[in-house]
C-alpha cells in the first residue's frame, strides 16, 4: 500500500535550515520531577517544514521534551515559541499540533471515519465538508473503503495510518510522532517510515519524531537531535551525526565505534597502551590529557598498507561475522593488547585477500578518520 | 497554515482545567461529609461520657471490664473463625471444580453458588429456623442441640459467605500459567505433588484473601445473629442493643470501633495480597486449559451438586415458609404471608421504599462513582487531591455497615450540623448505602478506566476537543459493561443490606430489610420469610434483566469489540 493522491493546502516546501526564521524555538527548557532533572538547558530551533528526530536511549528525556512541546507535561522553566506565538504556558488544546502515539490511541468504539473526523466535528464544519475531508485523508493513507471498520479490525500498520490521518485532519502546523513505529513488525515499520517521510515532504508540515532507533532516525530525518541524560548532545544532519559526532556519547550511540582510550602525547599523537596513534592536530587538547580516540569499523584500510603507512597495525583476525555486503572482523593486535578492534571489510576484500579467522593482516587507520574526545567513554 | 487550524480560539485558557478542579473539590467535599466526618464523630463519641466531656479511654476500659460484653468478643471470634474454617475449604473445592476441571454444567453450578448474594442475610437464618427450630422439619438432626445460638449462626453464615469466598477463589484459580503445569509434567511429577507445589502456592493469596473476607463478613454481619442468635451475644448485636435498646451511644460507639479492627486488618491484608497477585501472572503466561479426567470431573460434579442442593434447599425452605399459612398447624399453601399489612403497619410500603432507595443508589451512586474514578484516573494536575480521593474511596471497605450507620446517626443527627436536614430522609439512606458499598464500585470503575489508552485525553486535547466530549463519546461507551456492573452491584446490595440502614431509617423511610428484622422480632416469622423472598426475587429479577440486556443491547453497542 502506498500513500498517494494527496491534495492539500500545504505546498511542497524546500527543506533545510538555511536562513529562514525558525518555526519552533525552544529556549532554556528545564523539567524536574522532584529532585530528578529530566531535561535541562534545552535550546533548539526548528525551521518550518523540517523533519526532526529526537534520538536517544530510553530515559534520555526525548519523550519528555516532545510532551513539553505538546503541552501535555508542562516544563518547569523555559520558553517554547511556535510560529511567533509564545505557547509556553498554553494548555495543549490551545496549541497547534497533531500527535501520534506508539499505542495508536485510536478510540476503539468509533469507526475509522469517526476517528479521523474526531477533531473536525467541533469546528463548525458542515457534515459534507467533514465527510469530504475524511475521504481525502482515507485516500491519503490508502484506506479508501475502510471508513466503516472499527480499529480492532485493522492491522497494526493500518491503525497507525489512521492515527496519522486523525492527527493531520485539522491541518496542524506541527506534527508530533512519539515512537510511532515501535509497536510494529520490522517489515511494516520499514514501509511505514518511508510513507511517513514521503507524506511529510508532500505536506511540508514541520514534524518531530521521537525514536530510540538510530537507523530509523538516520533514514527519515532532515536533522537529528541526539539526547542523553536530559541534555542535547548534538543537533545535525544524519550524515554529520554519523561522520562527525560531537561527543563520545554520540560516537558510541550512533553506529559502531572502536574506542581507544589513551593519553595525548603530542599535538598529533595519542598514546594508546604501547601504541602511538597519529591523529590530525588542531583541537585545543593539551598534552598529558586523557582522551579517547574513536574509529568507525569501515575506516580501517586493508589494501595497499605497508609498515610505514601511518597507524599501521599488525593484527590477527580472531573472529569473522558475515553481515551481507560487508564482513565484520574482530582483530587482535599485540601492539594494542586487550583492545579488540572491530573492522568492516568489503566482501571483495575478503575474497581478494582471503581473509579468514586466524589470518595475520596489517591494517591502517587514516589519521583524518580518527576522532579525539577528552575523557573516557561512559 | 490553513484557516481552521489557526490558534487564538475564544475558549478561555483554563476552562477545562477549572472544570476538573471544581468537580474534584466538590466531590471530595461530599466524600468527606459522607465518609470521613461521620467516622470522626463515632471515634470522638467513643471517648466521651454521656454529657459529651472527653474521658479518654474510660469507655473502652469499661467495655473490656464488663464480662458480658467481653464474652461477645469471644463469641464473635468463635463463630467467625469456625465459619471461615468451614467455608474456605468448601469454596476452594467448588472454585477448583469450576476453573480446573471439565465438569459438566459449570455455568449452572456457578449460578447456583451466587444465589446467596441476592438474598438478605436474614433469609438463611429464617430458613434454618424452619428446618431446625423448635418445630423444625428436621430438628432431630441436631440431636437435641438448639439452632438458636452458635450452631444456627455458623450454618447461616456458611450459606451467606459461601459465594464471596467462591468468587475470590475462582479468580485466584483462574489465573494459572499452563507452562508451569507442562514443566511439572515434563519432569514426571506426580499429580498430588503438582497440586501441592504449583496449584496451592498460586492460589495462596486468594486463600488468605478469602479467609479474611469471610472472617470480616461474619464479625460484622447483623442479620443472621439477630434472627437466630438467641441468647448467644455477638459484637454486632451488642452495638444494636447498646444504641437502640439502652440508648447508650458512647458504649455503642466503643463496640463499633472495636468492630472496625478485624475489618481493617482484612482490608490491609487484601491490599497487600492483591498487589502480589498481580505480579504472579506475567503478560507472557499461557492460560491453562483443563483436560478431561472423567473420574475427577464426575466426583467434582457430585460435590458441587451436594453444595448446590443445600443452597437451593435453604432457598426453597424460605419460599415454602413464606407460602405455608401457619407452620406447623395449617400446612395449606397461599399468599397470606405476603399481605404484609397484616403483620407490619407499613405493609408493602417498606418494599417500595427499598425499591426506590435501591434505584436511587444505582443511578446516583453509579454516576458519582464513575465520575469520581474518572477524575482519579484521568484528571490532570492536582495529583495529591486525586490521591486523597482514591484513599477516601478505599475507606468504606474497612468500615462495617453497622459502624457506618451508627456514625451517620452521630454525625447527621448532631444538633449543630448544617447537614442535619438530611436526617431521616430517603436521600440520607441512599447516601449511606452508596458510601457503604463505595469501594468495590470504585475499584471496578478504576480497573475499567485503567484499561483505556492513557493517551486518549492527550489526543483529544491535540484535536482541541474538550475532555468532557471525549468522556461522553469514548470513555463512557467503552466502559459501559463496567458501568452496568456497578449499577447492578449497588442495586442488589441496596436491596439486601440491613446493617447500615437499621440505624437511620424512620417511620417514613422504612426499608424491606428492616421490615424483615421487625416482623421477625414480633414473631411474624413467616411474613419475614415472605419479605426476604420478595427481596431475593427482586434482586434475581434485576440480575436476569441485566443478563438479557447485556446479551442484546450491550452486544450491539459493543460491536466494535469484535475483530
Amino acid at each position: 500500500m502506498t500513500i498517494a493522491g494527496v491534495i492539500d493546502v500545504h505546498g511542497a516546501r524546500p527543506n533545510g535550515s538555511d536562513g529562514r526564521p525558525p518555526y519552533l524555538t525552544v529556549a532554556g527548557l528545564e523539567k524536574r520531577f522532584g529532585s530528578f532533572v529530566a531535561l535541562s538547558g534545552i535550546d533548539l530551533a526548528i525551521p518550518e517544514g523540517e523533519f526532526v528526530c529526537f534520538l536517544g536511549p530510553s530515559g534520555c528525556g526525548k519523550t519528555t521534551l516532545l510532551r513539553a512541546i505538546a503541552g501535555l507535561d508542562r516544563q518547569s522553566s523555559g520558553t517554547i515559541v511556535q510560529a511567533g506565538r509564545d505557547i509556553s504556558d498554553l494548555p495543549p488544546s490551545r496549541r497547534d499540533f497533531g500527535i501520534v502515539f506508539q499505542s495508536y490511541a485510536l478510540f476503539p468504539n468509533l469507526s475509522v471515519a469517526q476517528n479521523i473526523g474526531y477533531g473536525l466535528v467541533n469546528r463548525r464544519l458542515g457534515r459534507a465538508a467533514i465527510a469530504a475531508r475524511v475521504e481525502e485523508l482515507l485516500g491519503m493513507i490508502g484506506l479508501v473503503g475502510s471508513g466503516d471498520k472499527y480499529p480492532a479490525q485493522l492491522s497494526g500498520g493500518q491503525q497507525q495510518r489512521v492515527a496519522l490521518a486523525r492527527a493531520l485532519a485539522t491541518r496542524p502546523g506541527l506534527l508530533l510522532l512519539d515512537e510511532p513505529l515501535s509497536a510494529l513488525d520490522a517489515r511494516v515499520r520499514l514501509r511505514l517510515r518511508g510513507e511517513i517521510r514521503e507524506l511529510q515532504r508532500r505536506l511540508g508540515v514541520t514534524t518531530i519524531m521521537v525514536t530510540h532507533d538510530q537507523e530509523e532516525a538516520i533514514s527519515v530525518a532532515d536533522r537529528i537531535v541526539v539526547m542523553n541524560h536530559g541534555r542535547i548532545e548534538q543537533v545535525a544532519a544524519p550524515e554529520a551525526i554519523y561522520r562527525t559526532p560531537a561527543s563520545l556519547f554520540v560516537a558510541g550511540f550512533v553506529g559502531t565505534t572502536n574506542f581507544m582510550t589513551g593519553v595525548r602525547s603530542a599535538a598529533d599523537r595519542v598514546r594508546v597502551g604501547g601504541f602511538d596513534l597519529q591523529v590530525t592536530p588542531g583541537d585545543a587538547m593539551g598534552t598529558g590529557q586523557v582522551c579517547t580516540a574513536c574509529v568507525r569499523p569501515e575506516d580501517f584500510v586493508i589494501r595497499n598498507v605497508c609498515p610505514d603507512t601511518p597507524n599501521a597495525i599488525q593484527a590477527t583476525i580472531e573472529a569473522v561475522e558475515f553481515l551481507g555486503a560487508v564482513v565484520r572482523a574482530r582483530l587482535g593486535s599485540p601492539q594494542l593488547p586487550d583492545l579488540p578492534l572491530v573492522a568492516d571489510f568489503s566482501l571483495n576484500a575478503v575474497t581478494d585477500l582471503d581473509l579468514a579467522r586466524g589470518r595475520a593482516v596489517t591494517v591502517a587507520l587514516p589519521p583524518e578518520r580518527v576522532r579525539i574526545f577528552a575523557g573516557l567513554p561512559e | 497554515m490553513s484557516p481552521i487550524a489557526i490558534g487564538g480560539r475564544t475558549r478561555s485558557v483554563d476552562r477545562e482545567a477549572w472544570a476538573l478542579r471544581i468537580a474534584l473539590t466538590l466531590m471530595l467535599a461530599i466524600m468527606a461529609a459522607a465518609i470521613l466526618l461521620p467516622l470522626w464523630s463515632i471515634l470522638s463519641k467513643s471517648v466521651e461520657d454521656r454529657a459529651g466531656a472527653f474521658v479518654g479511654l474510660a469507655n473502652y476500659a469499661q467495655f473490656f471490664g464488663t464480662p458480658a460484653l467481653a464474652q461477645s468478643i469471644a463469641n464473635s471470634l468463635f463463630v467467625a473463625g469456625l465459619t471461615t474454617l468451614i467455608v474456605v475449604p468448601l469454596a476452594f473445592v467448588y472454585a477448583y471444580a469450576l476453573t480446573r476441571t471439565c465438569m459438566p454444567a459449570k455455568g449452572l453450578m456457578a449460578g447456583i453458588a451466587l444465589i446467596p448474594i441476592l438474598s438478605p442475610s436474614m433469609l438463611p437464618a429464617i430458613a434454618l429456623i424452619y428446618l431446625f427450630g423448635n418445630q423444625g422439619m428436621i430438628r432431630e438432626l441436631l440431636f437435641g442441640e438448639t439452632i438458636y445460638g452458635p450452631i444456627g449462626i455458623v450454618m447461616g453464615q456458611v450459606f451467606y459467605c459461601f459465594p464471596h469466598a467462591m468468587l475470590i477463589l475462582t479468580t485466584a484459580l483462574s489465573l494459572a500459567d499452563a507452562r508451569l503445569y507442562e514443566a511439572a509434567a515434563a519432569l514426571g511429577t506426580p499429580r498430588r505433588r503438582v497440586f501441592l507445589t504449583v496449584t496451592l502456592p498460586s492460589a495462596k493469596y486468594g486463600l488468605v484473601s478469602a479467609a479474611f473476607v469471610v472472617f470480616t463478613l461474619v464479625m460484622t454481619d447483623f442479620g443472621i445473629p439477630v434472627v437466630i442468635g438467641g441468647r448467644f451475644n455477638v459484637l454486632a448485636i451488642d452495638v444494636y442493643k447498646q444504641v437502640m435498646g439502652q440508648q447508650n451511644f458512647q458504649m455503642g460507639a466503643v463496640v463499633a470501633v472495636v468492630l472496625i479492627i478485624p475489618a481493617l486488618a482484612s482490608f490491609v491484608v487484601d491490599r497487600v495480597v492483591q498487589r502480589r497477585q498481580v505480579a504472579l501472572l506475567g503478560a507472557r503466561s499461557v492460560p491453562l486449559v483443563p483436560q478431561p479426567q472423567p473420574a475427577r470431573d464426575w466426583a467434582m460434579l457430585g460435590f458441587c451438586a451436594v453444595v448446590g442442593a443445600i443452597i437451593l434447599g435453604i432457598l426453597a425452605t424460605a419460599v415454602f415458609a413464606s407460602l405455608v399459612r401457619l407452620w406447623p398447624y395449617n400446612l395449606s399453601l397461599g399468599w397470606s404471608n405476603y399481605v404484609f399489612e397484616d403483620f407490619d403497619s407499613d405493609g408493602w410500603s417498606s418494599y417500595f421504599n427499598s425499591l426506590r432507595m435501591a434505584a436511587a443508589t444505582a443511578v446516583f451512586g453509579t454516576l458519582f462513582v464513575f465520575v469520581g474514578a474518572y477524575l482519579v484516573e484521568k484528571g490532570k494536575g492536582a495529583g495529591w487531591a486525586r490521591q486523597v480521593f482514591h484513599l477516601v474511596a478505599m475507606v468504606p471497605l474497612a468500615v462495617p455497615g453497622l459502624v457506618l450507620g451508627l456514625a451517620y446517626v452521630f454525625f447527621f443527627n448532631a444538633p449543630d450540623n448544617p447537614l442535619g436536614g438530611l436526617y431521616g430522609t430517603m436521600a440520607l439512606l441512599t447516601i449511606c448505602t452508596v458510601a457503604h458499598f463505595y469501594t468495590v464500585a470504585h475499584l471496578t470503575a478504576t480497573t475499567a478506566l485503567k484499561q483505556m489508552d492513557p493517551e486518549f485525553e492527550s489526543v483529544s486535547a491535540s484535536l482541541q476537543v474538550p475532555f468532557w466530549r471525549t468522556f461522553l463519546r469514548v470513555t463512557v461507551p467503552v466502559c459501559l459493561p463496567a458501568i452496568v456492573n456497578i449499577a447492578i452491584y449497588l442495586f442488589v446490595n441496596a436491596m439486601t443490606t440491613v446493617s447500615a440502614v437499621i440505624f437511620i431509617y424512620t417511620a417514613h423511610t422504612k426499608l424491606a430489610s428492616v421490615a424483615i428484622v421487625n416482623m421477625n422480632d414480633s414473631g411474624a416469622i413467616a411474613a419475614a420469610a415472605a419479605m426476604a423472598v420478595v427481596i431475593t426475587a427482586t434482586s434475581a429479577g434485576v440480575k436476569l434483566v441485566e443478563t438479557l440486556v447485556s446479551r442484546v443491547v450491550l452486544r450491539r453497542s459493543q460491536r466494535w469489540r469484535a475483530r
